[in-house]
């Protein structure tokens, strides 16, 4: 025995620690990617999950949070489904295992296991800043996922699918995306979950938007009452790159969405929609981090949250102007309709601006429904509880509308009004 | 088909006492106009018939078809038959205006225990009474009553009047803020829905609407009472000499 006080590991990192020893012999890299996995890991053995104390993760207290941690669970079984909007190209993961089969053609695709064999991988498995509990835990056990270029001046017509579909365990996949210079592109990130049972999914996503390329990336997080899901989306926008990112959270126990982005040429265009829909026992987390590095790139953040039952929710969005950044536009809202007593919400805006011909401005609401729209409604012969479920609806579905594809706009309002119905 | 008893009510916040104890009864068929000062608390009377919850009724009664309805929330008297067309209709952001109209529709048919409307067989009669009012389709596309002027809030009032067929409606000032051409529109889509089984409550301060509008009869209200009843010659006594003699006399 040292001197030294050790901490006393928590079930769940006991249990990460544990699962470590147990499958990295059956996790894909060796040599610099296996070395990459095992410095990851024992910087989380060091630091265990981060708590409180450690300001990114504040509100979301990830030691006390995260009670237990499922085991890896090979025997159980998950299966494609039909894609969210009919003609999508779809990429599966099946309980973190990449379905290689009928790759869509017009984009590069491999799976990340085969970027873990060769090594390519090694490079990505690096942790952000110290306090980047996502990326140690989704390093450590990366099994698969897809590296996906999509050329140069490609367009594609349909959305690319990125189904993730979870039946129980452990999942870790990662997406390194390469968007070619002008090319176009609908991807939708979408995590199920098709059992009761709880798992535990992180997926990691690096995207690199060239010069001129244009990117909806739609994360649809719908998993179930007992998961935790672990996510983080890295970006970096080139010249007059544009990238819409639409999140949307209905499900999960515990969740944490991080977002994390620099523009690194002029003319790029960041707009992070989101909506979350959290009911029960929920606590879910978006964190966002946003650095204009140079002049002349703009920014809109629109979170729309609705919050039922005992659910907790969480918004940290920051905003940084490097002190060359002149002329940069970036304005953040962030709109709560709490409809429980016992619901409750942080959202933690900051602006950090170093230079000084910027526009940039913040602002946080916490709302209950007009009762005068309500009681309208009513008049009309549409019960109380329906009614309701309108104007909350309208509340979020003003930013659905801004998706430009038809298609998409109806199939995300569906499952924004199922949701709704369920727990109003 | 409506009968007011002995009508008490206050706002439910601070207590104040509008309506002191007001007796009214309108039969099926009829057009009745009510008249009254500012503040006699005529739009106060179409808020409690709706079933507004920022009014309280102490006492008395109001009878719809013989039944009492004051047990009754906002929607279930409007699937019951009683419209109030409001005097200021209320802007909906994000609420699309043809979806509101078709979960109305069908809500209240639901109620009733009838099949709901298929799409077309709604938007059909959408287009027709939509036509009938001189109603722009674009408009229609719009979320409900946002960006509409005053001349079409009105419009789109009587529009949902005419899509739910309701047996007692209210029209709370529906005058008010209308040109001339727009109160005619306005009115031939409201005489278009008299009926035998179909009541009309007409809430107005001036004649005008009721050149428009003719009521069989006409009553006057102050400070929460019914002051005097008489027929449409009534309203022109009124639109002549003003209420202060009516006051006078009923003091």
């Amino acid at each position: 025995m040292n001197m030294q006080t050790a901490i006393t590991m928590t079930a769940a990192e006991t249990a990460l620690v544990d699962a470590y020893t147990a499958q990295i012999g059956e996790l894909p890299g060796e040599g610099a990617v296996l070395s990459a996995r095992d410095t990851l890991l024992a910087d989380l053995k060091k630091q265990g999950l981060p708590t409180r104390r450690v300001e990114s993760w504040h509100y979301t207290d990830l030691r006390a949070l995260l009670r237990s941690v499922p085991d890896f669970d090979p025997t159980s079984f998950a299966e494609k489904v039909d894609p969210l909007v009919p003609g999508s190209s779809v990429l599966a993961v099946l309980n973190g295992k990449a379905d290689t089969k009928n790759l869509p053609a017009g984009v590069n695709v491999r799976s990340y296991a085969e970027s873990l064999i060769d090594g390519v991988a090694a490079a990505d498995l690096v942790e952000r800043d110290q306090d980047d509990a996502i990326g140690r835990i989704n390093g450590s056990f990366v099994r698969d996922g897809f590296e996906i270029e999509v050329p140069e001046g490609t367009e594609l017509e349909q959305p690319l699918e990125l189904q993730l579909v979870q039946s129980a365990g452990q999942s870790h996949s990662r997406f390194p995306v390469t968007f070619g210079a002008n090319s176009k592109a609908t991807v939708i990130e979408r995590h199920l979950s098709v059992s009761d049972a709880a798992s535990l999914v992180t997926v990691v996503s690096d995207l690199i938007l060239d010069d001129g390329a244009e990117i909806t990336w739609i994360i649809l997080q719908q998993q179930g009452a007992s998961d935790s899901h672990l996510a983080q989306v890295n970006f970096d926008l080139g010249t007059n790159a544009k990238l819409r990112l639409f999140i949307i959270n209905a499900g999960g126990k515990l969740v944490r969405q991080e977002v994390h982005g620099v523009t690194t040429g002029e003319g790029a265009d960041f707009k992070l929609r989101g909506i979350n829909l959290l009911g029960g026992e929920t606590h879910t987390d978006v964190t966002f981090t946003l650095g204009h590095d140079v002049p002349n790139t703009t920014s809109t953040e629109i979170l729309r949250n609705v919050l039922f039952d005992r659910a907790k929710g969480v918004f940290q969005g920051q905003i940084r102007v490097a002190p060359d950044a002149q002329k940069t536009d970036a304005k953040m809202a962030c709109n709560t309709l709490l409809l429980s007593d016992d619901a409750d919400f942080s959202a933690k805006p900051e602006l950090e601006i170093f230079a000084d011909d910027v526009q940039c401005g913040h602002g946080a609401t916490v709302i209950d429904i007009n009762p005068t729209h309500l009681y309208y409604l009513r008049a009309r012969g549409i019960p109380e509880n329906k009614a309701r479920a309108m104007l909350v609806n309208a509340f979020v579905d003003e930013i659905v509308e801004e998706l430009e594809h038809e298609g998409l706009i109806e199939t995300l309002e569906t499952i924004i009004a199922a949701w709704l119905e369920k727990h109003a | 088909m409506l009968e007011i008893r002995n009508l008490h009510a206050r706002i439910a916040e601070d207590g104040t006492e509008i309506i002191r104890g007001l007796n009214l009864t309108v039969k099926a068929g009829e057009v009745a106009a009510i008249m009254g000062p500012n503040g006699s608390g005529k739009s106060t009377l179409s808020y409690i018939l709706s079933g507004r919850s920022d009014y309280e009724v102490t006492e008395g009664d109001i009878l719809y078809n013989g039944e009492s309805i004051l047990e009754l929330d906002p929607s279930e008297r409007a699937a019951k038959g009683i419209f109030l067309a409001f005097q200021y209709p209320v802007e909906i952001p994000g609420v699309a205006t043809m979806q509101f109209l078709k979960v109305a529709l069908n809500e209240q048919r639901k109620f009733r225990g009838e099949a709901e409307l298929s799409t077309p067989d709604f938007i059909r009669r959408v287009k027709e009474a939509a036509a009938q009012l001189q109603i722009n389709p674009d408009m229609l596309k719009r979320p409900l009553n946002v960006g509409f002027s005053g001349g079409e809030k009105k419009r789109a009032e009587i529009l949902q009047m005419a899509l739910l067929e309701p047996k007692l409606c209210i029209l709370d000032e529906t005058d008010s803020g209308l040109d001339i051409d727009a109160l005619k529109i306005v009115a031939e889509g409201v005489n278009a829905l008299r009926s035998p089984d179909r009541a009309v409550i007409v809430i107005t301060h001036y004649q005008r609407l009721l050149e428009y509008i003719v009521p069989d009869t006409v009553h006057v209200l102050y400070k929460g009472q019914v002051i005097k009843s008489g027929d449409k010659s009534l309203a022109l006594d009124l639109e002549a000499n003003g209420y202060a003699d009516i006051i006078d006399a009923a003091a």
